[in-house]
C-alpha cells in the first residue's frame, strides 16, 4: 500500500475498505472463493468480521444486526446465496433499520465452482435492490452506496460481484470514513414490521414494492450509472466487468453503464436505445437485462446463446457485436489441479478405490479424488449433499451395491450442511447401514485455510469455543464412532473401511490429520494460545 | 483503438506453488508506483492445488479490460517448461516469450526464487528502474526472503544481457 489517496487493490479489497470507511459494525459470512478475502481482508483492517457455521447463519446475523441501527455486510460465493435465499427473501419485507449489504460473488465460467448460476435472478425473486460494480473502485463506491440505499430506504441490498471484479487489481481512490454508527447499537420495537405472520406479511409485501417503486425513480434520476457519449450508429447497453471489455472492443460505441441494475432505470433505457441506430446488450451470463428491457417493449439486440456460457472478454465482445457464432477457438488445455502430495486425503481415497467403493462426495478440495489415480468421487452436488446423496443411493440400490456406498466430506462443509444429513440418517437408515467418514484437516482448504467452528479458532485465530465433531455425532445416538489418522497406517485404515461397511451398522469415520498447507500455521496458533494462558493460570495459583 | 497502442499487457503462467501470482502482484506494483494505471487478473481457488496458473497484467495511462485480450500478450513470462506450449497462444505476433531456459542452470541460490528470476529477465524489456523492482520486490516479500530475491533478480537481469 503507497499512501492513502491511491491504493492498488482487488474488488475483495476494496469492498472491505469501503465496509471500514462506510461503519460497517460487523461483517459475517461462510468462505468461498472468489468471495473470501472481503471478510479476512475487513479483520486486518481493524474491522469485526466473523465466519458462520454457513450462509444462512451468516445472513441471520446479518439481519440481527441491521434490526438495529447497526450496518451488516454479509459475504458469500453465488451458491451460498442458495443457502441463505430464505432469510433473505423474507428479510425484504421485514426491511432493516439499520443497513444489510449482501455480497453474492458470482463465478462465471466457474473457476472454482460447481455451477454457473447468475444470481441476478435474486435480485428480482427476493425483490432486493442490486449494483453491479465494474472493477475496484466501483467495489469501493458501490459498497458505500449500497449502504446508504439500505438505510434510506430500509432494504437489504444486493451486491453482485463477479470473479473477475473480486480477483483483479485495480486502482482505487477511496472517499474516506463516513461518520460512525453511534455505538452502541438501539433497537426500536417494531413488531408489525418484524414478525411475519401472514397479517403483518401482506402489508409489509405492499410496502416493500412501494419502497421499490421510489428506489426506481431515485435510481432513474440519480443512480450509480453512466452514459458514454459514441457514434450513434452504435449503442451498447452493459453492465459489471463487460463494460471495460466493451469500451476496449468497441472504443467509437454509444454506451449505457448500468451500475444499479434492480430496479431497472428503464426510462434511461429507453431514452437511450432511442438515441442509437443499432443497440446491442452486452452481459455476461443469463440474458438478464436483455429479458428486461424487451419486456419493456423495446427493441435491442442479445448476444447469440454459446455466449451465455463462461466469462466474456475483449475478443469474445467483438464476436458477438460482429454476430460471428462460428465456433470458438478452443485454448490448449493446461496442467489438472490434484491433491498435494503428502495430502492426508490421499490415504482415504486410495482405500476406497481400493474397495471399489460407490462414493457420494462432496465441496472441497478431496473432490480432486474424482481424478486419477483416484476416480474416487461419483457424485458432487452441494455442500453437504454427501450424506443425504448417499442415503438415497442406499435405499434403493440392490443389497450388494448399497453395501458400497460410502459419503465423504470435509469438517467444514460438515459443519455447514452435514449435521442435519446425520439427522436423516439416524432418522431414516437404510437397511444395509452406512458409513459416512468426515475428512477432518482441521482447516477449510479448498478456499485459502479459514477457521470454522471446529478449530476452535475466531475468523482471526484466536481461540473460542469450539465443536467437537466426535461429541456430535456420539449424541445423536451414532454407536460406530471412529477417530482415526488415515495416514498413519494406511492398510489399516482400509481395513476399518471395509469391516464398517459390512457391519452393515450406521458409521461415522472421523479421519483426522491437519492439511499439509495449514499444519505449521495451526501449530502456530496453539502455541500462541498456549503461551496466552500461562500467565492465567500462574496467577490463579498464586491465589 | 487509441488506448491499446499505450497499454502493456503481460501474461505470467506456470503452475499452482510457483510463484505466479507474487511475481504479477511484483509488476503490478512496479507499475502502480510509477503512477501508471494498472489492472491485474487471475482465477484462485481450485487451479493452485498444482495445477496450471496464469495471470494478467496490464498498465498504461488507461487499462480498461483487466483480462489480456485472446492473443495480444507483449509478453508471456512462463515459469515451468510444459506451460509454454499451452500458453503460448496469448502471445501476440512479436511479442516476447520469456521461459525458464532463459536463467541459466545454478545461477540460483534457491530454485523457488525462479519467479523473481524471470522478472529480471522481464524487467530489462520494461520502462521503470532497477531500484523501482527491487523496492517492489521488498515490499511484497518477507523480510528472510529479501536477499535470495534480489540475488535472484539480478541473475534474470544479467542472464538477459548475456542473451
Amino acid at each position: 500500500m503507497s499512501g492513502p489517496d491511491r491504493l492498488l487493490l482487488s474488488g475483495d479489497e476494496a469492498v472491505a475498505l469501503a465496509a471500514r470507511d462506510g461503519g460497517v459494525t460487523l461483517g459475517t459470512g461462510y468462505p468461498g472463493t472468489p468471495s473470501t478475502e472481503i471478510l479476512e481482508t475487513f479483520s486486518k483492517l481493524g474491522g469485526r468480521a466473523q465466519w458462520s457455521p454457513n450462509e444462512k447463519v451468516a445472513m441471520e446475523v446479518a439481519i440481527g444486526v441491521a434490526f438495529t441501527n447497526a450496518r451488516a455486510l454479509v459475504t458469500m460465493k453465488h451458491v451460498g446465496l442458495n443457502v441463505a435465499a430464505d432469510p433473505l427473501f423474507t428479510a425484504t419485507h421485514t426491511g432493516v433499520a439499520g443497513a444489510l449489504v449482501v455480497v453474492s460473488a458470482d463465478d462465471p465460467g466457474m473457476a472454482s465452482s460447481q455451477n454457473e448460476q447468475d444470481n441476478r435472478r435474486y435480485a428480482v425473486a427476493a425483490v432486493a435492490p442490486m449494483l453491479e460494480p465494474a472493477d475496484s473502485q466501483e467495489a469501493y463506491d458501490f459498497t458505500r452506496l449500497a449502504l446508504q440505499v439500505s438505510e434510506r430506504w430500509g432494504l437489504p441490498v444486493l451486491l453482485r460481484l463477479t470473479t473477475r471484479v473480486c480477483h483483479s487489481k485495480a486502482v482505487v481512490r477511496p472517499a474516506g470514513a463516513s461518520t460512525p454508527v453511534h455505538e452502541p447499537a438501539t433497537y426500536v420495537r417494531d413488531i408489525k414490521a418484524r414478525v411475519m405472520i401472514p397479517a403483518y406479511a401482506r402489508p409489509a409485501h405492499r410496502r416493500l414494492r412501494e419502497k421499490l417503486a421510489r428506489i426506481a425513480e431515485w435510481n432513474e434520476a440519480e443512480g450509480p450509472n453512466q452514459e458514454v457519449d459514441g457514434d450513434r450508429s452504435l449503442g451498447i447497453i452493459t453492465s459489471g466487468i463487460s463494460f471495460m471489455h466493451v469500451r476496449e472492443a468497441a472504443p467509437e460505441a454509444a454506451v449505457l453503464k448500468l451500475g444499479m441494475t434492480y430496479p431497472l432505470p428503464i426510462e434511461a433505457v429507453r431514452r437511450f436505445v432511442g438515441s442509437v441506430a443499432r443497440c446491442v446488450v452486452i452481459e455476461e451470463g443469463d440474458p438478464y437485462l436483455v429479458e428486461a428491457i424487451r419486456a419493456a417493449g423495446l427493441k435491442v439486440e442479445g448476444k447469440p446463446e454459446m455466449y451465455r456460457f463462461g466469462e466474456l472478454n475483449v475478443g469474445r465482445v467483438q464476436r458477438i457485436l460482429a454476430g460471428d457464432v462460428s465456433p470458438e477457438p478452443v485454448p490448449p488445455p493446461g496442467k489438472a489441479p490434484q491433491l498435494c502430495q503428502g495430502c492426508p486425503h490421499r490415504s482415504v481415497f486410495g482405500a476406497l478405490h481400493n474397495l471399489d467403493c460407490i462414493v457420494a462426495s462432496d465441496i472441497g478440495c478431496y473432490t480432486l479424488a474424482v481424478l486419477p489415480p483416484f476416480e474416487a468421487a461419483d457424485t458432487c452436488v452441494c455442500m453437504g449433499a454427501s450424506i443425504g446423496v448417499g442415503l438415497g443411493l442406499r435405499h434403493v440400490l440392490p443389497p450388494e451395491q448399497a453395501r458400497r456406498v460410502v459419503s465423504t466430506l470435509g469438517d467444514s462443509t460438515f459443519i455447514h450442511s452435514g449435521i442435519t444429513g446425520l439427522v436423516e440418517m439416524v432418522y431414516n437408515p437404510p437397511k444395509t447401514g452406512h458409513l459416512v467418514i468426515i475428512l477432518d484437516n482441521g482447516t477449510t482448504a479448498m478456499t485459502g485455510l479459514q477457521e470454522h467452528p471446529a478449530t476452535g479458532r475466531t475468523l482471526d485465530h484466536q481461540p473460542t469455543g469450539k465443536v467437537i465433531i466426535e461429541d456430535l455425532v456420539r449424541s445423536l445416538g451414532i454407536a460406530n464412532v471412529h477417530v482415526t489418522d488415515p495416514t498413519t497406517n494406511p492398510a489399516a485404515f482400509q481395513e476399518l473401511v471395509a469391516q464398517s461397511l459390512a457391519s452393515e451398522k450406521l458409521t461415522v469415520i472421523i479421519a483426522r490429520r491437519n492439511c499439509l498447507l495449514a499444519a505449521g500455521r495451526i501449530k502456530s496458533y496453539e502455541q500462541a494460545a498456549a503461551r496466552a494462558e500461562i500467565p492465567e493460570n500462574c496467577v490463579e495459583q498464586q491465589d | 483503438m487509441s488506448n491499446k497502442t499505450k497499454v502493456t499487457s503481460i501474461v505470467i503462467a506456470g503452475l499452482g506453488g510457483q510463484g505466479v501470482l507474487k511475481a504479477s502482484d511484483i509488476v503490478a506494483e512496479v507499475a502502480f508506483r510509477a503512477g501508471l494505471d494498472v489492472k491485474k487478473s487471475e482465477v484462485h481457488g481450485m487451479s493452485q492445488r498444482g495445477g496450471s496458473v496464469a495471470s494478467d497484467v496490464r498498465f498504461g495511462e488507461k487499462v480498461l479490460s483487466p483480462m489480456v485480450p485472446p492473443g495480444e500478450a507483449d509478453y508471456l513470462v512462463v515459469l515451468s517448461s510444459d506451460q509454454v506450449e499451452p500458453n503460448r497462444w496469448q502471445l501476440r505476433e512479436g511479442g516476447t516469450l520469456i521461459a525458464p531456459e532463459v536463467v541459466p542452470e545454478g545461477s540460483l541460490r534457491d530454485k523457488r526464487s525462479l519467479n523473481v528470476a524471470l522478472l529480471g529477465c522481464l524487467s530489462m524489456s520494461l520502462p521503470f528502474t532497477e531500484s523501482a523492482w527491487q523496492e517492489a520486490i521488498r515490499q511484497n516479500l518477507a523480510e528472510k526472503l529479501h536477499i535470495t530475491n534480489l540475488q535472484a533478480f539480478a541473475a534474470g537481469r544479467a542472464a538477459t544481457n548475456r542473451a
